[in-house]
């Protein structure tokens, strides 16, 4: 019994240290000179340049017209983590009240119009998405950012789900006390909801975050940049450059999944809670 | 469906209408216009198009590149689906059977699952760097004198590696929030009727477990198919001459370096039966096996 202990142990010791090293690897490195990191390779102590470094990243206008900074790009990023969030939660919901609470007609062709956009991931149709955004004349707005990536049915099947599991009784009672449906959704509903709300905004938010392709396309003004984006163009740059800025690299990308990453550590009951329980 | 309901003759309409805006403007109409635009040969200065029939989908299937890409998308996507299954499975046994440091392990193993793909490929990327990668050394020790980003082979690995290294968190959890619905009463009962462990995992542990793996499976192929787009763009830095790129880095880099949207688009619509397909199968054949409790 306590052999196969000891095996258990080391095969989880080994798990942590391979998805761990990395990242610990990226922050160590990202706060030594460019130069020492040209010599030495990666780090694992750390060094002694971290304010310099981040500083620079976050304020000096890098880019190719030399117009966007790090800070900015950590908020673009925000804005399209949290719109998008907050825009998906919303949209969800009421679809999702409508295709549950009420009784019509068109009820179960509205449910597969929307479970079909669960079959088509963006990637797929991306060059016609692209079109249809420059016909709109969305390209380089926080519109054409967020709302395109909305078209998707995870949150409305997550929000289905749950309000499949709330007791009939709760709108029975409601419909005895005079409660239309606007009462109903917004003084029971809602706050019933909290939690898949916040489970389902953490997941949202690490989704928006983390978006490449999209952004990439949609923005070819500096400064709509999002992180994502700028790691793209940070490895242009670097073509034909004697020493690359690997610190300033690494530090963007620490500076790209340190929200995310503290967002799960923080709130792991939720993440797992959404995760588990939306993708079903 | 709920025993009451309201009954409004406009309510729903308005409740759905947003979604349902969203997903016909950003979704059916450019999937429409994806089918559409298939069947053209557009111009690359976009003076008018013409409608060439199937030849842009005969152009895709008889260009021996498009096959080789596909055939690399298929052991790419087998590579990844088996290392990232496999290694997730086991270290959610492992950390589902250890009591001591459970919640340390669970945090550590997790915390890494929400970096972005291109991240990861920019950090495997410094990983298997020329200059600075200690995983070229290590190889290089081996005597294997690793190229990423040169060699074919290399940077396939190199992409294997860091798409896996991504993926094993999302399937930790999964398995594991499985692992920890089996019964107690069932794993006694199964204790005492068996005394290896193993076997105890084979027959009775991994068949409750078959519908997670079944979901994770699906999961994770889609995934490698399209989720790994950052890594791989990262990874290839725009230079797909020589190195390993998926189906759908192929639909992008013709879209929109090649300029050629009819052949873009017949690959999306290729992709797209792809997905079909793999839904369908997914609740055709494999779902018949699985065990739901």
């Amino acid at each position: 019994m306590h052999k196969t202990r000891f095996f258990d142990h080391l095969i989880l010791i080994c798990g942590v240290l391979f998805l761990m090293t990395p990242v610990v690897v990226a922050f160590m490195t990202s706060t030594h000179t460019a130069a020492e990191i040209h010599s030495k390779g990666l780090m694992l102590s750390p060094g002694g340049h971290f304010a310099e470094t981040y500083t620079t990243v976050l304020t000096r206008q890098g880019g190719f017209t030399g117009q966007v900074t790090g800070a900015r790009m950590v908020m673009n990023s925000f804005i399209l983590g949290v719109g998008f969030a907050a825009g998906k939660i919303i949209l969800s919901m009421l679809a999702a009240y409508a295709i549950v609470y009420f009784r019509f007609r068109m009820a179960n062709l509205a449910f597969w119009i929307i479970f079909t956009t669960l079959l088509l991931p963006l990637e797929v149709r991306i060059m016609p998405s692209y079109q249809v955004m420059t016909q709109l004349g969305l390209i380089n707005t926080y519109t054409g950012l967020i709302v395109p990536l909305l078209a998707s049915a995870t949150g409305t099947f997550y929000f289905r789900q749950f309000f499949k599991s709330v007791p009939d009784e709760l709108l029975e009672a409601a419909r005895i006390d005079g409660a239309g449906p606007f009462k109903f959704f917004i003084d029971v509903l809602v706050p019933l909801s909290r939690t898949m709300m916040a489970a389902i905004f953490i997941i949202m938010f690490v989704y928006g975050w983390n978006q490449y392709l999209w952004p990439m396309l949609m923005t070819t003004d500096e400064s709509f940049f999002t992180l994502m984006r700028g790691i793209k163009s940070i490895l242009q740059v670097w073509i034909g450059s004697q020493i690359p800025d690997y610190n300033e690299a690494f530090a963007l990308a620490v500076l790209a999944m340190l929200p995310p990453v503290l967002i799960v550590v923080i709130f792991q009951r939720w993440f797992i809670k959404g995760l588990t329980e939306s993708d079903k | 469906m709920k025993r009451v309901q309201f009954s409004s003759p406009y309510l729903p309409y308005v409740f759905l209408a947003p979604q349902l805006a969203v997903i016909v403007i950003f979704f059916y109409w450019p999937s429409v216009q994806a089918i559409q635009s298939s069947f053209y040969l557009e111009d690359p200065f976009g003076f008018g198009s013409t409608f060439v029939g199937l030849s842009n989908y005969a152009d895709a299937f008889a260009s021996a590149e498009y096959g080789r890409i596909a055939r690399f998308t298929v052991v790419f996507t087998g590579l990844v689906t088996f290392f990232s299954l496999s290694l997730g499975l086991l270290l959610a046994v492992k950390a589902d059977a250890v009591i001591r440091g459970n919640a340390a392990y669970k945090t550590l193993l997790i915390s890494v699952y929400t970096i972005a793909p291109p991240v990861a490929g920019l950090i495997g990327m410094m990983f298997f760097d020329q200059h600075i990668g200690p995983f070229v050394k290590i190889a290089a020790f081996f005597g294997w004198e690793m190229k990423v980003g040169l060699n074919y082979v290399d940077t396939a690995f190199a992409m294997v590696v860091v798409a896996v290294w991504k993926q094993i968190p999302y399937n930790f959890i999964f398995f594991l929030s499985g692992l920890q619905s089996v019964p107690v009463s069932v794993r006694e009962a199964a204790a005492i009727d068996c005394r290896s462990g193993f076997r105890r995992f084979w027959t009775v542990v991994l068949p409750l477990l078959a519908p997670t793996a079944f979901f994770l499976l699906v999961i994770n192929i889609t995934y490698s198919l399209f989720d790994t787009f950052g890594i791989i763009d990262v990874m290839v830095k725009d230079k797909a001459a020589n190195n390993p790129i998926t189906l759908v880095y192929k639909v992008y880099m013709d879209g929109f370096r090649g300029n050629d949207i009819g052949g873009s688009s017949a690959q999306s619509v290729i992709l797209m039966v792809v997905v079909f397909v793999l839904t369908i199968l997914q609740f055709r054949f494999i779902e018949r096996r699985v065990h739901y409790t």
